[in-house]
């Protein structure tokens, strides 16, 4: 990390500007701001002036992930906050909104202020971490957690992530009680009687391979309940890596009769189906399980007309020891902050989705549902971006990522899309 | 029996072997099953070779079928349970299979509660590993002796023929292998059972679902019983046992609706008067004894067949 001169001048890069067609732009960076934005050619720059040339690869805002998991405290065998930082830096992430299922859990300020005084101390200009507090002490689901002093202490929403709540009564009275703090609820939806004992998704693959499945149904029934709460109480609900089509159709209906809800997916919901599990493939095994083609196919149409709202990783770290074991013994779940982008961005060059709605999903987004500073590039707006080169391919390995745990179905995977370099508030983290 | 060259380091499942591979394990079986009868039952074919059988579910009959398969063909055999393994002091199942590798054997037979332990295993060791049944998901040598004894009780033919399997289809590895197997061997599978015993997409397996158990025994040339596992009525699964033997238990009756001389199987153990009457399944229909003595033959063949692989084969075993 290197602390910047006053002021420097990105030349040249592909910018979209207020939902536009990305083109080449130069922007003036003065004192960690925005300073001037114009077409390439276009701007008066001082003498003297640091010049990047960006050679027409694309400057985006630096991405907001909603949802990962950074294992500190408790687990930093998998992952610590500076593993996990510089793991988002590289990934294009300049802010991470980390679950609070850690060990102990995230449900008092001072575990709250312990992960933020990790972060300010590992990366004092970034990435930034945002804790997501317990809904409930302890995650047991049974009593509220201390919301309002949780928000005091810099808790920007709320989940029972990793461990859904299945008395709606507390969730009623959970998603009343953060609003109280202006805080939004992010529910994992998953019905617990329905999932018990499973370790991928009810469907031929599970059936032929002799594994207890998951039905669609224990995540649709979750979104459905949390859609009737959000209706009936006018308060908006988030709702976590959404998988499949069931739960889509309810969203898009609740949606379109003016309910509060928010959506979230992750790549891996929108390029893998259960046939990934080939093989008793624990790199694969994730909850929400990955699921069949037709939801596959659903997840993305849902991405094309804006069902789903936004896009997270849901970076869940595991050791190589954890994942090396039968499918019914490992954990679930996988790292993606540093495929994200790329994969993605893939969407994009499919022509699913054009670049000013795949910045609008990893940015602006997820800045309005929680709160969040935005970088528009206008005067005065952060100078939070990254270089982002659409051509390059590289290698998912261990040698290419910067996370301590590599547990990712992409492992060995081909990536189109580089992250090339990042800067928060003007300091360029690499 | 054939030459054929046998291409595969383990057997963990019935569905990659071809119509002369399972014919060919039989064959063998069936010589295998000559010796048995003999006064010395006991061949020099596998001596100096080392199996472990490695049980770490319970399981007797399976284990000493495997155990004395492995020593009629002079191979050491060593036992490695639940109770005496470090499984339960909270090993991986990766250290375990590096620490029995480093012992040397030529084959290891795993008996595991998880689907997917003995391609685990195989993945990761160089020595043979026979599946003796993982979780939900398959049991090759009970399938093999399934057919083995079916093509006894049909006199060699297999081809058009009908099996019916009634019970848990969901949970049994023996009914998922046996369908890949009779498949693969042209005999139409027929299945019977609680709607909450059936996978969800039984419609997309290479079987037939009947609606009635009348109509599941119609006509069929062998029924096969599963065992119920009583730890599905606790599941809440089935409302109580007394409701699943009234309905799902194969009795005389319906034996008498299938082709005649049409022969009963079960696994084992069986549970009398839940899956099968007591007394069909001591009519001369029952099969199930025959099946256990299938078994240690079966498991002969196999093993020899793994044990003798790409070495000079057949010519000393009697």
């Amino acid at each position: 990390m290197s602390t910047l001169p006053g002021s420097f001048c990105i030349r040249n890069a592909l910018v979209s500007l207020a939902g536009g067609q990305p083109l080449p732009h130069d922007i003036l960076v003065a004192e960690g701001k925005i300073a001037a934005t114009a077409l390439t050619g276009a701007l008066d720059i001082p003498g003297g002036t640091t010049i990047l040339d960006a050679d027409r690869k694309y400057l985006f805002p630096s991405f907001i992930d909603a949802h990962v998991h950074l294992r500190e405290p408790g687990q930093e065998y998998k992952e610590d906050i500076e593993s996990g930082l510089r793991a988002a830096a590289y990934g294009g992430f300049g802010s991470v909104m980390a679950m609070g299922n850690t060990r102990p859990c995230n449900d008092s300020a001072s575990v709250t202020r312990f992960m933020l005084d990790r972060a300010a101390a590992s990366w004092p200009h970034g990435p930034r971490l945002y804790p997501v507090g317990a809904l409930t002490v302890g995650l047991e689901g049974k009593e509220l957690a201390p919301m309002g002093e949780l928000s005091q202490a810099g808790c920007i929403a709320f989940s029972n992530d990793g461990r859904p709540v299945t008395n709606t009564e507390i969730f009623r009275r959970g998603m009343e009680y953060a609003a109280q703090w202006g805080k939004k609820v992010i529910d994992h939806c998953e019905d617990e009687f329905l999932a018990r004992g499973s370790h991928m998704n009810e469907g031929r693959m599970s059936s032929r391979l002799g594994v207890k499945g998951q039905s669609t149904v224990a995540e649709a029934l979750h979104v459905s309940r949390d859609i009737l709460l959000a209706e009936y109480l006018s308060l908006p609900v988030h709702l976590a890596h959404i998988s499949c089509k069931q739960s889509i159709r309810l969203i898009a209906a609740a949606k379109a009769r003016g309910v509060p809800v928010s959506a979230e997916t992750c790549p891996h919901y929108l390029y893998l189906d259960e046939q990934a599990l080939e093989g008793y493939n624990t790199l694969a095994k994730v909850n929400p399980p990955l699921r069949t083609k037709e939801d596959v196919a659903a997840m993305r149409e849902a991405v094309r007309d804006g069902v789903i709202d936004i896009f997270v990783t849901d970076h869940a770290p595991h050791a190589a020891h954890e994942k090396e074991e039968t499918l019914d013994a490992a954990p679930n779940g996988l790292v993606g902050l540093e495929t994200a982008v790329p994969l993605t961005f893939g969407l994009v060059r499919e022509g699913l989705i054009d670049e000013a709605a795949f910045i609008q999903m990893w940015h602006h987004a997820p800045a309005r549902l929680f709160d969040l500073p935005v970088n528009r590039f206008l005067p005065g707006d952060p100078a939070d971006f990254f270089l982002f080169n659409p051509q390059e391919q590289w290698l998912v390995s261990r040698e290419t990522l910067h996370s301590k745990s590599i547990n990712t179905p992409f492992l060995g995977w081909t990536m189109q899309g580089k992250v090339e370099a990042h800067w928060l508030g003007g300091h360029k983290l690499f | 029996m054939s030459d054929l060259q046998w291409r595969h380091k383990d057997l963990l499942d019935t569905d990659n072997l071809s119509y002369e591979e399972i014919l060919h394990l039989l064959d063998t079986a069936r010589e295998f099953h000559e010796i048995n009868t003999r006064p010395v039952k006991k061949v020099p074919t596998l001596r100096g070779k080392g199996i472990i059988l490695f049980f770490s579910e319970d399981s007797t009959r399976t284990k000493t079928s495997f155990d004395m398969a492995g020593k009629r063909l002079s191979a050491d055999t060593f036992s490695l349970g639940k109770s005496g393994s470090s499984l339960s002091k909270g090993e991986s199942l990766k250290d375990t299979a590096l620490t029995l590798q480093a012992m040397a054997p030529d084959i290891i037979v795993i008996r595991h509660s998880s689907s997917g332990a003995a391609s685990f295993l195989a993945e990761r060791l160089p020595c043979s590993i026979v599946n003796a049944g993982d979780g939900w998901h398959a049991h090759p040598t009970q399938a093999l002796l399934d057919a083995y004894t079916l093509r006894e009780c049909w006199n060699g033919e297999t081809s058009g023929k009908t099996l019916t399997i009634v019970g848990d289809i969901t949970h049994s590895r023996v009914a998922r292998s046996n369908i890949h197997l009779l498949n693969t061997l042209g005999i139409s599978v027929r299945v019977y059972g609680p709607r909450t015993l059936l996978p969800r997409d039984i419609g997309s397996w290479p079987v037939s679902v009947a609606s009635s158990l009348d109509e599941a025994v119609s006509g069929t040339d062998a029924v096969m019983c599963l065992r119920l596992q009583l730890e599905r009525q606790q599941a809440g699964l089935l409302p109580d046992l007394a409701e699943y033997a009234a309905h799902f238990c194969v009795g005389q009756r319906h034996l008498d609706l299938a082709a005649p001389g049409a022969p009963v199987l079960h696994p084992g153990p069986i549970n009398r008067g839940l899956e099968i009457s007591s007394a069909l399944a001591d009519s001369p229909e029952s099969r199930i004894l025959d099946q256990v003595s299938a078994g240690v033959a079966v498991r002969m063949a196999v093993l020899f067949t793994l044990g003798m692989r790409g070495q000079e084969t057949g010519k000393e075993r009697s």
